[in-house]
């Protein structure tokens, strides 16, 4: 038996789980694979190291393959998303400041209201609210967007938002330089622990179901390697399921915190895989349901309807022709490899490719290609629906 | 017109992991150079100084350009802005460089469009440079042929560094094994009273019977010295 290497590239990151855990678990020797995980410093490095091939896959923020698809940043190099890694995992945090001015306006840290957040965050600060997130091209900035156009009045005005890398995201709070961050677990969790901020919403919050992090490998390789990309997507399945249980956090933190991975206290990386947040310095503690999903509701899935509503939100931000952004990222979630890849594992497909997002209030049956599928609660928080044949 | 060649590493950016003034001891050195009036600017961030240093070598071997080094991630793309060069050279591992993306989208009609060199350059330099560690942003409409030996020379002394940087990894550790081992070597010969090559005989063939390396055994007898005093 013959096991094939495979380089792929992650961010340290909560939500690296399913790579990591693949290779450390066993799951991509199931698949005879072996994983050679190498770990980037930024998210443009990673795009480059798969651009040119020191990698051939990667874990990706979902709409960065579609920004390049799109023409936007990059060089040029053209990705496919072969499946999603994870659905929410990220956290809108305050400075200390801005917290305490929330507190003594009788705010009450619900973390779960993204509309009495919102109302209070724009009563406590007169004036800008500098806001980072790590990337230009990432849920953090789409999520974030949404939420500001949702909460109407002049809250998109008042907002600057600047990029930050994660690591230093808590630094740049305390010199000042933000007042608010969007970021992926631990760095929320961390700038808590270090006492540098307060957590004020997680990403469910506006968006209930939002596909995160995806596994993105080059669009020609994913052609010419259709039977590897196979066993990839299988070995990550595997290890998503596993994540899933609420057994295997514990284990999965452990790892997960290793210096080559993300080098840094199980405890604080465990908070995201539990969903039990740790939100002030003081210890104020609140669970939150499906904080980071693996693998229920069919998680792991690229539905081609995620990809046209992160393509449309990004091109309505950067004044691109709708028409075109819609058509383009069609094709690069590539939920027909996905199917090819799983068909036959006992795992369950949807009928479609394409689902209304924002539409699932409780857990909802849909039809699948077998048997009928279970979808998790998908909601935006200003209630509105998204309808890809509608969209445009 | 003479060649630039400036740096904060005591100015904005004084929150440095290095406190003193060399910096700026050695600027007449590099001061001296004179360059064409339309010599390219180039920004090198950096926050390394030693790296830096050896980065800026590199370049002035090259050709006449106007060289600035930023040490300080804070504010990147506002001093970048401010500086308006025609190429910024930075560190693949440095978490910064995300910051630069947001530079390279912003073209508004005020800004200089900003692109990642890749878009317009031949194929084997990017990956070269990519594989070197290194990474360049440069203006939109610079022409390849100039900013060839920019990127050949930054490439060589990021390989370089590279290297450097790899070996002093291997030297920190074997001195560090060496530390542990000296440490278990004293506690076998004071508890057995015997010499160091015996010492040293018992560690190496507990480690071959156990398929260990010698410095891993040595570790486990400090640790565990160490749990039970």
């Amino acid at each position: 038996m013959t096991t094939t290497p495979v380089a792929a590239g992650f961010l340290p990151l909560t939500d690296a789980a399913p790579l990591i855990v693949a290779q450390e678990m066993g799951f991509a020797a199931e698949e005879r694979l072996a994983l050679d995980l190498r770990k980037a410093a930024s998210w443009s490095a990673l795009r480059d190291m798969l651009a040119f091939g020191q990698v051939d896959a990667a874990q990706m923020l979902a709409p960065l393959p579609l920004a390049a698809a799109l023409g936007l940043g990059g060089a040029g190099s053209r990705f496919a998303v072969l499946s999603v890694l994870s659905v929410n995992g990220t956290v809108i945090g305050v400075s200390r400041r801005l917290a305490a001015a929330l507190a003594s306006g009788g705010y009450d840290f619900a973390f779960d209201d993204a509309v009495a957040a919102g109302r209070a965050l724009f009563a406590a600060e007169a004036g800008m609210i500098r806001i980072g997130v790590p990337f230009p091209f990432s849920m953090h900035s789409e999520l974030l967007n949404y939420w500001l156009q949702g909460l109407g009045g002049d809250a998109v005005q008042r907002v600057s938002i600047r990029t930050v890398p994660p690591p230093l995201m808590a630094q740049a709070m305390r010199s000042g330089e933000i007042d608010a961050f969007c970021v992926g677990e631990p760095w929320g969790s961390l700038a808590v622990e270090r006492g540098d901020g307060v957590l004020l919403l997680p990403g469910t919050a506006i968006w209930s179901f939002a596909p995160e992090k995806v596994l993105a490998v080059r669009s020609g390789w994913a052609e010419r390697e259709r039977a590897l990309g196979g066993r990839l997507i299988r070995a990550l399945w595997r290890a998503g399921r596993w994540l899933a249980e609420p057994s295997s956090r514990g284990l999965a933190a452990e790892i997960l915190s290793a210096r080559r991975y993300l080098d840094l206290p199980a405890e604080i990386i465990e908070r995201a895989l539990t969903g039990r947040i740790t939100v002030t310095p003081q210890g104020l503690q609140r669970q939150v349901s499906r904080f980071v999903e693996f693998h229920d509701g069919a998680a792991g899935f690229p539905w081609r309807s995620q990809a046209q509503w992160i393509a449309l939100q990004m091109a309505r931000c950067n004044g691109l022709d709708p028409r075109v952004a819609f058509e383009r990222a069609e094709g690069v979630f590539r939920s027909d490899l996905y199917r090819a890849a799983m068909r036959g594992t006992g795992a369950q497909l949807p009928a479609a490719s394409l689902k209304l997002e924002g539409a699932v209030d409780g857990e909802m049956a849909v039809a699948g290609e077998s048997q009928s599928l279970r979808l998790l609660p998908n909601r935006f928080f200003d209630g509105r629906v998204f309808d890809p044949l509608a969209a445009l | 017109m003479l060649g630039r060649i400036a740096q904060n590493f005591s100015g904005e950016g004084a929150r440095l992991p290095f406190g003193h003034d060399v910096a700026l001891q050695l600027l007449p050195a590099v001061g001296m150079l004179c360059g064409m009036p339309d010599a390219l600017s180039i920004i090198v961030v950096e926050a390394d100084r030693e790296r830096a240093f050896m980065i800026v070598d590199g370049l002035r071997e090259a050709g006449d350009f106007d060289i600035y080094v930023i040490a300080d991630p804070s504010g990147l793309a506002r001093q970048i802005q401010l500086r308006d060069p025609d190429v910024v050279l930075i560190d693949i591992e440095n978490p910064s460089r995300d910051v630069l993306e947001e530079l390279a989208l912003a073209s508004g009609p005020q800004e200089r469009p900003v692109a990642m060199f890749v878009d317009r350059s031949a194929e084997g330099l990017s990956s070269a440079a990519v594989e070197a560690g290194v990474s360049a942003y440069v203006v939109d409409g610079l022409q390849p042929a100039r900013l060839k030996p920019v990127l050949d020379a930054a490439i060589a002394r990021f390989r370089l560094f590279q290297r450097m940087r790899t070996e002093l990894a291997e030297t920190k550790r074997a001195l560090e094994e060496r530390k542990v081992i000296d440490r278990a070597k004293g506690m076998i010969m004071k508890a057995r009273g015997i010499g160091e090559d015996e010492a040293y005989a018992l560690l190496r063939k507990a480690a071959m019977d156990q398929n260990k390396r010698v410095a891993e055994v040595a570790q486990a007898l400090v640790t565990a010295a160490g749990l039970l005093s």
